[in-house]
């Protein structure tokens, strides 16, 4: 099942950065754009793994720090002519809180 | 939305570059319709020789198939020529009776190769050599005949010569002068290509000058003034082209050799009416290079989008010829006259021939024979006016930049196996791209780098690149623009900018990036970077420092490693440290479990596989054991290395160490436009290597040597000698001096050595040496920015700065 998890405040991410979430099994980056948009993505740049959460973001690209790739933040995808992707997950702001939608497993008993 | 309608007649490159290059600003803004002449789609007429020559196919050499139009909603009537324009109506007529109404027209009707008005010029089988028509005829007749005629020694005389040769025809080349290809070489120059060109079997018909053309209805021989003749049975003349200007002048748009246009590409006569490529006149010239079309493209393009700020200045243009197995490259004024020098090398046995023109220590022009590899960078010199004065003795011998990576200035791309690697940082070999550009169309160096990664790391191989570039598409593809923009966010350039932000005081980057109409809202990760450097550097005490502007290492005070763990590196001034400070540092080693150490090149020491949640804690301990940190990270100062000098060394002539301690204490913390390195060698054994860091002192007896520009990296090179000085207060003056200089007008990311190498050493001793006002004025100027930058960011990080970098959310789930 999913269910939309808060992560943090808004204003605690900075204008055109991003924070990184470490959840039990995966690190996600959250980005922020210059008007308030919020991505959510893997934060694993699928060249090489590069934390893409350490990158320059510039409209709603990232530019991964290991080496220039550029990643798409609403699809994920690897801007051309580099080819790959990652996860992105839906995220939305409500009363200044920023909230991830996120695939819970249950628990094995 | 309404759109206007944009017309273009002729669809050759100038045409449908200008188009691409709107598309690419603004994709919606008009109804585009096309009219070519020819049945084609849009082709490089430049590579019509390798055509004629059989080492390219039509196939490869178009650029944009009919698909192209499709895709971009262009309307195309190839086949079709324009008779007249209606310029009170604002309509195009066809012959075949096609109309198209226009609000903006471009005319971009090429040239026409000039016939000589001889008896007998109308016979079958003489033609000129412009289109893919005139290459069909040539097969054709190559097949079936015997003898060839070129008439024209000039560059395309000889393509189309050597064209008819590999095709087997014995080809006879007429020309009126004494020497070939008179307006790109010099004689000697000349002299090698004829001899090399007979060798291959070429015949050369000097100081002959053509009567009649003899035949019945098809040509069979030609006649000259001097009553010899010679067998023919096709003709090709190629004396010259004329811009094509019938439907310029039938319009009324005002003509002299071209039609003449201004700055901005419009035609003086009419405003809407755009004018571009070989058929305009601009300032007086009428280009018949491809280079010159490639900017005016962009200019008339910027223009058709409303954007209205670029304009057009005309072009420095260079040749090479497209013959295989001839190297040949000339550039600007290589004759010369009595106010220049020349620098020559002729070898006749190995077939090299290299002359420079030079005046004021300038690069006037050039001709190469045999030997073009390093043409793009007498070129680039040549148009940025560089004082060559420093390297004068070694110009000759070219760029020591070419090569395996960067070491082997030899090879030469044409013999390069496929296999070769070019590229040694990405590991791109010539076969891939070679592939990449001729599958996926590249033109500049900028596409090579995005599709291919070669030369997108260190940058040390782009000169082979760039040759192999040349050498794939065409030699005119290979001309860096003069101007390079600062990135693709702007058509201004880094020297632009930093003058504009000082004149007009822009203060943020929001406000330059209004200041200079940006393309994009927030800039890209080249920009961003650059311009946060250049507003620190201008108002180092205003400015706030923009960490999202930041490359990571920066904003985060260490090196980010494969892993995305991160190294850090203490500063040990001048390399020396006692044993309490190295206790200190294998303490925070143990606590932290460091996995790697290492003693860095710039004497200290290196912790590596620190996590980002651990920085600020390790920093605290750091901080408190006295050090502070080494921006080993940044563009910005690094090290101070030092050998032992006067206190111990039986050599030693002053106190290298001490001196090393007080130029780090005041350099350290400063940001540059890229990396910094100092050095100081306590005696003219140099043990501190400081003649190859950005400032090297070198202790001599009576003083201290100055060094500037050395570089030990992708490609070494050996510092200048700025000057002498007496005492330690001067070389700490002269070193902030230089730092505040090289801050204040390198471009960012641009080292000292490349940076002397473009401005010249001339113009930095003259800035630091001999106006002592100004030495001083710099001086001042760095202590005031080093108020600001020498607050430690570590300590500020340990004391809770920044907290939130460095802390992840953990959530359970």
């Amino acid at each position: 099942m999913s269910k939309w998890i808060e992560v943090v405040e808004l204003n605690k991410i900075p204008v055109l950065g991003s924070r990184l979430i470490k959840t039990r099994d995966m690190d996600i980056a959250v980005f922020r754009g210059s008007d308030d948009q919020v991505f959510a993505i893997r934060d694993a740049c699928p060249h090489k793994g590069g934390p893409l959460s350490q990158g320059i973001m510039h409209g709603t690209s990232v530019t991964c720090p290991l080496h220039n790739w550029k990643i798409d933040l609403t699809s994920g995808n690897a801007l051309a002519p580099d080819n790959g992707c990652s996860n992105v997950f839906p995220v939305k702001v409500e009363g200044g809180k920023v909230y991830l939608q996120l695939v819970i497993e249950e628990a094995p008993a | 939305m309404h759109k206007e309608n944009l017309v273009l007649i002729g669809n050759g490159m100038a045409g449908v570059r200008t188009l691409e290059e709107l598309l690419k600003l603004a994709p919606d803004h008009y109804n585009i319709t096309v009219f070519g002449e020819e049945p084609y789609g849009n082709y490089n007429r430049i590579m019509l020789s390798p055509v004629l020559a059989s080492e390219k196919t039509i196939e490869q050499i178009m650029l944009n198939g009919e698909q192209w139009y499709i895709d971009n909603g262009i309307t195309l009537y190839k086949g079709k020529k324009v008779e007249e324009i209606n310029r009170a109506r604002r309509e195009v007529i066809a012959t075949d009776g096609t109309i198209a109404p226009y609000d903006r027209l471009i005319i971009a009707t090429g040239s026409v190769p000039f016939m000589l008005p001889l008896p007998g010029a109308d016979k079958q089988g003489v033609i000129g050599f412009r289109d893919i028509k005139d290459v069909d005829t040539m097969l054709a007749t190559a097949s079936q005949y015997k003898n060839a005629v070129v008439i024209g020694g000039g560059l395309l005389g000889l393509e189309a010569a050597n064209g008819l040769m590999k095709q087997g025809m014995n080809v006879s080349v007429v020309h009126l002068l004494d020497t070939l290809m008179e307006r790109q070489l010099d004689k000697p120059a000349a002299a090698m290509l004829q001899k090399s060109l007979e060798e291959r079997g070429m015949t050369f018909l000097m100081e002959h000058a053509t009567a009649e053309i003899i035949g019945a209805e098809r040509v069979t021989a030609v006649r000259f003034k001097n009553g010899t003749e010679i067998p023919a049975d096709l003709v090709v003349m190629a004396v010259g082209i004329k811009p094509n200007t019938d439907l310029g002048k039938a319009s009324g748009l005002y003509c002299e050799r071209g039609i003449v246009v201004s700055d901005t590409m419009q035609t003086i006569t009419d405003p809407k009416i755009y004018a571009i490529g070989e058929c305009v006149q601009h300032r007086g010239i009428a280009y018949g290079l491809v280079a010159p079309l490639f900017e005016q493209a962009k200019v008339a393009a910027n223009h058709l989008a409303k954007h209205g700020i670029a304009r057009y200045v005309g072009t420095v243009t260079s040749t090479k010829l497209k013959v295989t197995g001839i190297e040949l490259f000339s550039a600007g004024d290589f004759t010369g006259n009595e106010k220049t020098e020349d620098i020559v090398f002729k070898d006749a046995a190995s077939g090299t021939y290299k002359k420079i023109v030079l005046q004021g220590n300038q690069i006037k022009g050039a001709v190469l024979y045999g030997d073009t590899v390093d043409g793009s960078w007498y070129f680039q010199l040549m148009k940025d006016g560089t004082d060559v004065s420093a390297f004068r003795d070694t110009l000759l011998f070219g760029q020591h930049h070419l090569g395996d990576s960067g070491h082997n200035p030899e090879t030469r791309v044409a013999s390069l196996p496929d296999n070769a690697e070019i590229c040694g940082c990405n590991g791109v070999c010539k076969g891939d791209i070679v592939k990449a550009i001729t599958e996926k169309k590249l033109f500049t160096l900028d596409d090579v780098r995005a599709h291919t990664k070669a030369s997108a790391s260190c940058g040390s191989c782009t000169g082979l690149v760039e040759s192999l570039l040349a050498h794939t598409v065409g030699g005119d593809y290979s001309t860096t623009p003069k101007t390079k923009p600062l990135c693709k966010c702007t058509d201004y350039t880094h020297d632009d900018i930093r003058h504009g932000i000082i004149q007009n005081k822009l203060k943020t980057m929001q406000a330059v990036r209004e200041h200079f109409e940006w393309t994009t809202p927030d800039g890209c990760p080249s920009c961003r970077n650059s311009l946060n450097y250049y507003l620190l550097c201008a108002f180092p005490t205003e400015y706030v420092d923009d960490a999202q502007s930041r490359f990571i290492n920066e904003r985060v005070h260490g090196n980010i490693q494969k892993d995305g763990s991160y190294s850090v590196v203490p500063r040990m001034f001048g390399g020396m440290c006692t044993s309490d400070q190295l206790r200190a540092i294998a303490d925070v080693a143990d606590k932290y479990e460091v996995p790697t150490m290492k003693v860095t090149g710039g004497q200290r020491i290196d912790m590596f596989g620190i996590k980002k949640e651990q920085l600020p804690a390790m920093w605290k301990d750091l901080s408190d054991a006295g050090f502070v940190s080494g921006h080993a990270y940044g563009k910005a100062m690094r090290t101070v290395k030092t050998c032992v000098g006067s206190e111990w060394c039986r050599f030693g002539t002053q106190d290298s160490t001490g001196l090393g301690v007080k130029l780090e204490e005041l350099t350290w913390g400063s940001w540059m436009p890229h990396k910094f390195k100092l050095a100081v060698s306590g005696c003219p054994r140099n043990c501190a290597e400081a003649t190859i860091k950005d400032i090297g002192v070198v202790c001599v007896d009576s003083g201290y040597e100055l060094h500037i520009g050395g570089n030990g990296g992708i490609k070494v090179r050996v510092t200048d000698l700025l000057c002498k000085v007496e005492t330690e207060e001067q070389v700490l003056e002269y070193t902030g001096a230089f730092c505040q200089f090289y801050r204040e007008d390198a471009h960012y990311l641009e080292r000292t050595a490349p940076w002397i190498e473009r401005v010249g050493l001339e113009k930095v001793k003259k800035a630091i040496v001999d106006d002592a006002a100004q030495r001083k004025a710099l001086y001042e100027r760095f202590l005031i920015s080093q108020k600001p930058a020498q607050i430690d960011p570590w300590k500020a990080r340990a004391e809770g700065a920044e907290a939130d970098e460095f802390t992840p959310i953990m959530i359970e789930a």
